[in-house]
């Protein structure tokens, strides 16, 4: 599965080039054209065999720009203290209260590393709530003084989680499946047949900084419409008070009508919702307001882009194990297809 | 062997794999093997040097606790097991973690919360409460309700990782570290002559109230008693005063726990040998297995030696190598240079005999 594959792999943003090589390896024998961008997105380009046409170009095939970033979360080193600890700051969105008792990966030698805290045992009355600042922690590769430190992890290395990859029966944990089921679900599409369309798949960077790589793979590309897969969150533990789980594991994808980052276009999201009820595929909307995607990035490139996102619903993302369900996967790949199968220039030229 | 010492699982009360292990990696080195009620481990190594023959020999404990925290199942909630610690588990440390969760048969899970994304600032803030850490396995409800049972344990999953300057980190190595100390320094002893009985003790339930220290030394009877255990390590955000730096060798401790003879002799058996050592002053209570052996009986002269350890009671408990092999080194050697008057010459008699039978021949 190269979903393990991905799992594993280490891509902080900004250093997603082991990522970058597994979906090389994947896609190279199956598309018409890659490239790496400047950024290090990965450009490929299956050509389609139709003569859909460009509701833009009457001389132009249809493109459609399907994207999934393949960076992830991390840390970076920024300081270095006098007894060899690191001194780290988060890449992307870490949860603080998640990062005491980790085991990481740090740097290109992928030297192990550890955050521990103050024992239970020495705690005053007040510290057993509290949560460690990411300021006040640091990441012990059991180096003993400052020199070593600064010699084996300079300032700027990257380091993440070092989860294995694990098969649980329905379900599989593992790191970083934001985005890396978006990755497994792009090259599912790109091994497949080709489409009545260009289909320009990007495995974008930078995501999790700020949708940096996916606003330069869509003005590279000038797609006619977007799409971005991705994993999201599922929030279906018990809680307090009952509210909506905004996606829950096994309901099949999460299509996104708005999250912090953009509005769905409605005709993106009518083709998806409407392909799952005919082909039966379950489906959810994702609860809106919560999240951003690379659409975030694709809907404003040059003079607009109609964009969706759909996700592969996973528990416990930006942790060191998340959750996902098979059949969300399958499903996801399977509606993407369909959907996409289905798109005419008479789905994009009519509001 | 530290690796699997540290990787077996043997919760507080639930010691057996972990004790199993152990039982066939002290065959070869002991006389006599048994296991007490509560579910230490207790291997007896006969004096065998001239001196030992005719009256019965004085007995030496030497105790490392076999146990290790984790998790217990306090509830089933759809397909999500709610958890309450076993030992001194601590909830700032857990989310994230994987774990194994020991139904009907194992199943590997995480312990998770909701999301950040959806929670309000404040909590997030807060170290997540028992009431809302959950362990996930991952299996639909109708499969979680058949394999989990209210009552099941649940063991941390965590290998051990070898850092820079054979450092190790990993879970349990309090106190697997001095089991491992303890069994080093009986592969020491293999062709070594000793006046005093050796009794290693590799004690149950340390972590739930040193109740297993408790019992097996009352059940030994010892005339000299020595406990193993980590010691806080030098990490950031401890004052100096609190910690011992990793790789300056084992910590000897001093205070009202410990009989100044016999921490005189350790000194004196380290510096003979040149194993670097550091001292640590204990005001009160040890909170360790030497708590309880000091007490038993009629009294018991105790020491305690400690390997200093970062991060307890965490996943990644880290230590150097170095001060485990140094630890076993000063106890082969305590062991070995104990002269069969040693009690007379701190001017203390034996214990009277008795007990349950292992370890005496009066």
């Amino acid at each position: 599965m190269i979903l393990k594959q991905l799992s594993e792999a280490i891509g902080v943003s900004g250093d997603e080039g082991e990522v970058r090589e597994l979906v090389l390896d994947a896609v190279r024998e199956h598309v018409d054209d890659v490239r790496i961008d400047a950024m290090g997105n990965v450009l490929a380009l299956k050509r389609g065999k139709g003569r859909l046409q460009s509701p833009r170009d009457s001389e132009r095939r249809l493109r459609v720009l399907v994207a999934a970033h393949m960076d992830e979360i991390g840390l970076m080193v920024v300081d270095h203290d006098k007894d060899g600890f690191l001194r780290v700051r988060p890449v992307g969105g870490i949860d603080a209260r998640l990062l005491p008792g980790v085991l990481l990966k740090v740097g290109p030698e992928r030297r192990p590393g550890v955050i521990g805290v103050k024992p239970i045992h020495l705690l005053k009355d007040d510290e057993q709530e509290k949560v460690a600042k990411i300021e006040e922690l640091a990441v012990d590769i059991g180096a003993k003084t400052k020199e070593e430190a600064q010699k084996l992890a300079p300032l700027g290395t990257y380091a993440t989680f070092a989860t294995r990859f694990r098969e649980l029966g329905p379900t599989v944990m593992g790191k970083a499946f934001d985005d890396r089921v978006g990755c497994a679900v792009l090259v599912e599409l790109l091994q497949g047949e080709p489409f009545r369309f260009d289909l320009h798949a990007a495995f974008t960077v930078q995501e999790e900084v700020g949708l940096r790589g996916a606003s330069v793979a869509a003005y590279a590309t000038d797609p006619d419409c977007g799409l971005a897969l991705e994993g999201t969150v599922a929030d279906d533990l018990p809680k307090e008070k009952e509210g909506s789980p905004t996606t829950e594991l096994g309901k099949g994808p999460a299509v996104t009508v708005m999250d912090r980052s953009f509005i769905a276009d409605k005709r993106l999201v009518q083709l998806l919702t409407s392909t799952a009820e005919k082909l039966d595929i379950p489906y959810q909307i994702k609860q809106p307001g919560i999240g951003g995607t690379d659409s975030g990035a694709i809907h404003k490139t040059r003079g607009g882009v109609p964009s969706v996102t759909v996700a592969v619903p996973c528990r416990y993302i930006h942790s060191p194990a998340a959750i996902l369900s098979l059949d969300d996967f399958k499903n996801t790949v399977r509606l993407v297809r369909e959907s996409l199968s289905r798109l005419t220039a008479r789905t994009l030229a009519t509001e | 062997m530290l690796r699997h010492l540290s990787e077996a699982i043997g919760l507080s009360g639930h010691e057996a794999p972990a004790r199993e292990w152990l039982r066939k990696t002290w065959e070869p080195f002991v006389d006599e093997l048994r296991q007490d009620s509560l579910g230490s481990l207790i291997g007896l190594k006969r004096a065998n040097s001239p001196e030992a023959s005719g009256r019965p020999s004085p007995k030496l404990m030497i105790a490392a606790h076999i146990d290790e925290i984790g998790l217990i199942v306090s509830g089933i909630d759809k397909e999500f097991l709610r958890i309450q610690p076993v030992g001194g588990s601590d909830n700032r440390i857990l989310l994230g973690n994987e774990v194994t969760v020991h139904g009907k048969r194992d199943l590997p899970g995480v312990v998770a919360t909701r999301p950040p994304h959806v929670v309000p600032k404040e909590e997030r803030d807060k170290v997540v409460p028992w009431d809302q850490l959950f362990v996930d396995v991952g299996l639909p409800a109708g499969q979680v309700e058949k394999l989990v049972k209210v009552g099941d344990l649940i063991s941390t999953r965590r290998e051990l990782t070898t850092l820079e300057n054979r450092r190790v980190a990993g879970k349990a190595l309090d106190d697997r570290a001095c089991v491992a100390v303890l069994t080093l320094a009986l592969e020491r002893l293999v062709d070594v002559r000793h006046e005093w009985d050796v009794l290693a003790v590799a004690t149950a339930q340390e972590e739930t109230g040193i109740k297993g220290a408790m019992t097996a030394a009352y059940g030994v009877a010892p005339d000299l008693g020595v406990a193993l255990d980590v010691t806080f390590g030098n990490q950031p955000g401890i004052p100096e005063a609190e910690t011992y730096p990793l790789g300056e060798g084992p910590a000897i401790a001093v205070g009202p726990n410990f009989h100044p003879g016999l921490v005189a002799r350790l000194r004196e058996v380290a510096e003979a040998e040149e194993i670097p050592f550091q001292v640590e002053a204990i005001p009160g209570r040890s909170g360790t297995d030497a708590w309880a052996i000091q007490v038993t009986r009629e009294g018991v002269p105790t020491a305690l030696v400690s390997v200093p350890c970062r991060y307890m009671h965490q996943p990644v408990e880290m230590l150097d190598v170095a001060d485990v092999e140094r630890a076993a080194r000063l106890l082969a050697a305590l062991i070995a240079g104990l002269e069969v008057d040693f009690l007379e010459s701190l001017g203390l008699s034996r214990a009277p005999r008795g007990g349950d039978g292992i370890g005496r021949q009066g």
